[in-house]
Order: C-alpha cells, then structure tokens, then sequence
C-alpha cells in the first residue's frame, strides 16, 4: 500500500470521492478545536461589532459616584479607578485589539507576499539581497522591532498597527518564498513559461491561488500574535491611548489597584486570553484540514 | 564539518551589515528629530545648528553611516542623549540582571516543557496527551505580562509568600535572588516551556517512528530504557538547538515582565528610553539585541552540526 492509498484508506468512503473543497470543509469542521476556535473568535467579533449597541454604559464616562466598585448587578464586571464599567471597557476594547490584530496581518501580507514572490521566482541577487535583509529584520526579535518602530513613530493605535505589521514582515517574506520554491519546479509552471507567459501573470495566476492555504495558516496565527503585541504595546503605554479602552491600556492601570481592585485586572486579561485562544485554535483546525498529509 | 561551520559564519556577516544599517537607517529616516529633545523647550536654532554639527547629523546620510559604523566596530554604541552616559556601560549594569531571568526562565521552560514533551509522545492520544497539549495552547495564548499581574495578586498580595517586584543579584544574595527571581521566571518560561513541549513532541515522535527504535524493542529491552537511552537522546539534538534559540528571545521577552515585576534589567531600560525619547540607548539596545541574537544563532547552528553525527561526516 503506498503513501496516497494509505491516505485514502484513513477516509470515510463519502470523504475519498468528494472534491477537495468539500473535503477540507468536512475535516475543518469535524474538528472539535477548530470548532471551538471559531465560536471564540466569532464571539468576540459580534461583541466588538455590536459593541455600540450591546454595552450597558458608554464607555468612556466617569462616575465618581461608583469609583473601584466591585461586580455587581447593576455594573456585572465592576468599575475601573475613576468608575467607569469595565464590561462595557472590554467590549470596545475588542474593538481595538481585533482591529489591530488583523490590520497588522494585513500590512504584513501587503508588503512580505510580493517581496516573498519576487525572491522566490527571480532567485539570484534578487533572492540574495530579500534573503539576508529578511534574516536581519528576523535578527531583531519582535517585540522590541515593534517597541523601536513604535517610539519612533509615536504612540498611537495606528502607528502601533504599522509597527507590528513590519515586525511580521519577515514572517510571509520567508514563508511565500519557501513556498515559491516548491511550486516553481512544478509541471504545470514549467508548461506556462514554456508557452510564454509574462513573470507577473504566472505569479498572479499559478504561484499565489498555489501557495495561500500556508499564508492563510499563518495569516490566522499571526493575528493571535498581533493581539498579543498591540495588548503589550497598548500596556506599555505606546499603543491606544487614553481615555479610548483598549485591553492592554486597561491591564496597565490595573496592575496599580491589584490590593484594593482585584477585579480590574481580570477580564481584560480573560479578553485577550480567550480570543489569542480561538485564534491559535483556528489556525491549528486550518492547518491540519489543509494539509495533505494530515489525510 | 568545518566548512558548513564557515559557511554559517560567513552568511552572518552580511547579515549584521544589514541589521547595522537597518539600525542606522530606524534613527535616521523615521519621522522625528532626537536633536529636538535636548535643545531644550526653546529649540533655540543656533543650538539646534550646533548639536547638529556636534553629532555630525549635518553630513550626508552615507557619510554619518560609515562614521557611525566605524565607531561600532570600535566598540562604542554610541551615548545616551540624556545623560551622555555610554550605551554598552548601560547595557552591562542592566544586561546580568536580565540573564540572571533568561537563565532561570529556560531552566523552568525545559523542566517543564521536555518531560511534558517526552511523556505526550510516549502516552500519544491518551489522556496524557490531551492534558499535555491544553496545557501547551494555555502558554501559548496567554498574554504573559496578565500571568504575572494575577500572579502578584494571588502570591505576593493575597498570599503574601514572594515579594512582588524588585531585584537581588544571586551572587550576592542567593535566598533573596531565589524570592525575586522565580515568579517573574516562571512567567516567562511558561510561555517556552509550551513552544518546547510541542518540539518534544514533535521530535520524539519522530524517532519513536524509526526502524531502530523498533529492533531496540525487538531485543527486549526495556521501555524505559528505549525511550530514554534510544530515542530521547536523539531527539534531544533539535531541542537543545532550540532551547538556544529560545534564550535569544527571552532577552527580548523580558521587557514586559521586568516592567510588570519592576525588574531593573535590559528590557526596562528599552522602555525607559523610549519614554524618554532617548533615541542613542534605543539604538544601542536594538543593535546589541541584534547582534547577541545572530551570535546565538550562530551557535545554535554551530552546535546543530557538532552534536549531529551526520552533519559531523
């Protein structure tokens, strides 16, 4: 029995004559975590779209009145320092950190797919020079790329987006290229330089719809990294900046209250902790439905 | 052997060269003029004029490179523009804090994260595996600068057992250094230990898989015997190379759990300097971020082929 028999074998008889969209549908969706991770994700995404109209109090007013209260009914997740509800901070927060999260992917992908198509289909100098500017972007560590970028460009949502989604750069520059690579010696791409195609339209037309089940992997657990560093950037004080809520912002005055309220440190952390989740878990479902060994 | 080891070597020159220029090019071509800051509230342009003479920002942009870079090759990272201080004496009163935490951190995140790997291989699909891999996906998710503030609320507030922030140097103070040190590393390493535990895994299923592994079963041996004689030293190549990686960037990770637990080491003084607009540290630190992390992977590299007996021949 060779490798794509086995394969099959490990297939339900429905499973091995569907076309293989339908098949990476069903092993996606029969995949209990992948499952998980897009009710997280969904969940938060409706809360951050319908955050306007779900979220008990506007956010950014102070009472003085119900300063550090603790949960209650009347406010579910308590007060922050100068009394405004925290649940209605974290709902507008996600605004913010999902915003950021897939901006950040976004400009990363923007600059890193073509930079990563040219190195991998011009070779050469092209391919030299991408290749050690990538491993010297890669040699910075991200965290404090994002930091330095950040400083220089002021503090802000959209100058942290911008510095996130150039740390990630290098990312997609590596990973397109790799892919590149592989699907360059294929016959179906040597057949179309043999005929004369143009450079961009093989790229366009036969690399890319080729190589974007790997970008779309690590697009998804990008965006589970780019949450985290807005959060930390926000927490740092160089991302959102007061008094608009972000979840970072909200667990750096938190940590000044941990004796006297606890309760302000909780469900900003919880926030970030469940949607990094739904993303990670996303983006392990879609790995392994894509991948063809995984079959 | 020896010439893959050039080889690597050779590669990360020009490798630095870029990071260099890269560095150079982050001070230089952003918006925003670090001069601003030290002419004062006034910004007198006759000042303005002489700091940009003094610090040669008046030359053309190869020429302040090449200066520049002369003067990093001679050791000197440059000045802090605050307090004129040199960047590399900052860097090496705040650097052995911070190693003291990576040290600790790694020493957490292999003692947890390998044997969790080892023994979800070994136990794979059992309970074993599944627990082994929630707990894997929690450190990966979780924001860890949140894992250190609930731990202070809990351990140091609640509990009052460990000290919530400061800093003892373990050569002076060991007990001390021990109270300081092992939260803040146990909240750095848990986020390793996950990415560790997932190699192992990785790792040591593949070489369960192998024919030898099949024929040291055959003979009798025992299990013990061949998961850790057999197989755990083979798989240990990949996760030792690894865990040298990871140290690189627990130097990087660092900066916002010294900043939670109030921990006076490199990563602090990043943050510190990007407050203050100190625009000569964050440029020193980057660049020695980035050069002890290509030497590291150097010599991940470097130990990659001299502990693989098939790179060896």
């Amino acid at each position: 029995m060779d490798a794509q028999d086995t394969a099959f074998a490990a297939l339900t008889p429905e499973e091995a004559i569907a076309p293989k969209k339908n098949r990476v549908a069903a092993k996606f969706f029969g995949n209990t975590r992948a499952i998980i991770g897009c009710v997280l994700v969904g969940t938060f995404l409706l809360i951050a779209l319908l955050a306007p109209l779900i979220a008990p109090y506007d956010p950014n007013k102070t009472n003085f009145l119900a300063v550090r209260q603790a949960p209650s009914a009347v406010y579910w997740l308590g007060t922050d320092e100068i009394g405004r509800d925290i649940l209605s901070r974290v709902m507008y927060g996600g605004i913010a950190s999902l915003y950021a999260g897939v901006v950040a992917v976004l400009i990363a992908l923007a600059i890193g797919l073509p930079v990563g198509l040219a190195a991998g289909w011009f070779g050469g100098w092209t391919d030299a020079l991408i290749s050690r500017a990538t491993d010297a972007l890669l040699a910075v560590p991200f965290l404090i790329l994002a930091i330095a970028l950040a400083a220089a460009l002021g503090p802000s949502l959209t100058n942290a987006m911008i510095a996130i989604g150039l740390s990630q750069v290098p990312i997609f520059v590596r990973l397109t290229r790799g892919q590149v690579l592989s699907v360059k010696a294929e016959d179906f791409v040597e057949g179309a330089r043999a005929v004369g195609v143009p450079n961009l339209l093989i790229l366009a037309r036969h690399i890319t719809p080729n190589i974007t089940a790997p970008l779309l992997v690590q697009a998804t657990l990008t965006t589970a990294t780019s949450i985290i560093a807005e959060a930390s950037l926000s927490f740092l004080g160089l991302g959102q900046q007061p008094p608009a809520p972000s979840w970072g912002s909200m667990l750096n005055t938190a940590k000044n209250f941990l004796e006297q309220a606890p309760w302000m440190s909780l469900s900003p952390g919880i926030a970030i902790f469940l949607v990094v989740l739904g993303f990670n878990l996303l983006g392990d479902g879609l790995r392994d439905a894509l991948d063809p060994r995984e079959e | 052997m020896w010439s893959l080891i050039l080889n690597r070597i050779l590669v990360a020159v020009p490798t630095l060269l870029l990071v260099t220029l890269f560095v150079f090019a982050l001070q230089r071509l952003l918006p925003g003029d670090p001069l601003l800051t030290m002419a004062g509230e006034e910004r007198d342009p006759a000042v303005l004029e002489h700091l940009r003479h003094l610090y040669g920002f008046d030359r053309p942009l190869p020429v302040q490179f090449v200066i520049w870079l002369r003067e990093v090759a001679a050791g000197n990272f440059g000045a802090s523009l605050r307090t004129g201080e040199p960047v590399l004496k900052l860097i090496g009163q705040t650097l052995p804090v911070t190693v003291q935490l990576a040290t600790a951190s790694i020493l957490i995140a292999m003692l947890i994260g390998i044997p969790m790997g080892v023994l979800s291989a070994v136990r794979k699909g059992s309970w074993v595996d599944y627990l082994a891999n929630i707990i894997s996906l929690t450190g990966l998710s979780i924001p860890h600068f949140w894992l250190g503030i609930i731990l202070i609320l809990v351990v140091s507030v609640e509990l009052q057992w460990l000290p919530a922030s400061g800093y003892a140097s373990v050569f002076d103070d060991p007990v001390r250094a021990l109270q300081t040190t092992i939260m803040p590393a146990f909240v750095l390493g848990s986020g390793l230990a996950a990415t560790l535990m997932r190699h192992t895994r990785s790792a040591m299923l593949e070489v369960l898989g192998l024919d030898y592994i099949r024929t040291a079963r055959a003979k009798g041996l025992l299990p013990r015997a061949v998961i850790l004689k057999h197989a755990f030293r083979n798989a240990l190549v990949p996760i030792v190379t690894l865990s040298t990686l990871l140290f690189g960037q627990l130097l990087a990770g660092a900066v916002l759990t010294e900043q939670v637990f109030t921990i006076p080491g490199f990563g602090k003084l990043i943050v510190d300097a990007v407050f203050n607009r100190d625009y000569g540290v964050v440029q020193g630190v980057v660049l020695c971020t980035a050069i002890a992390f290509i030497g590291l992977n150097l010599f991940a590299d470097v130990l990659y082929i001299l502990t693989n007996p098939r790179m060896r021949s």
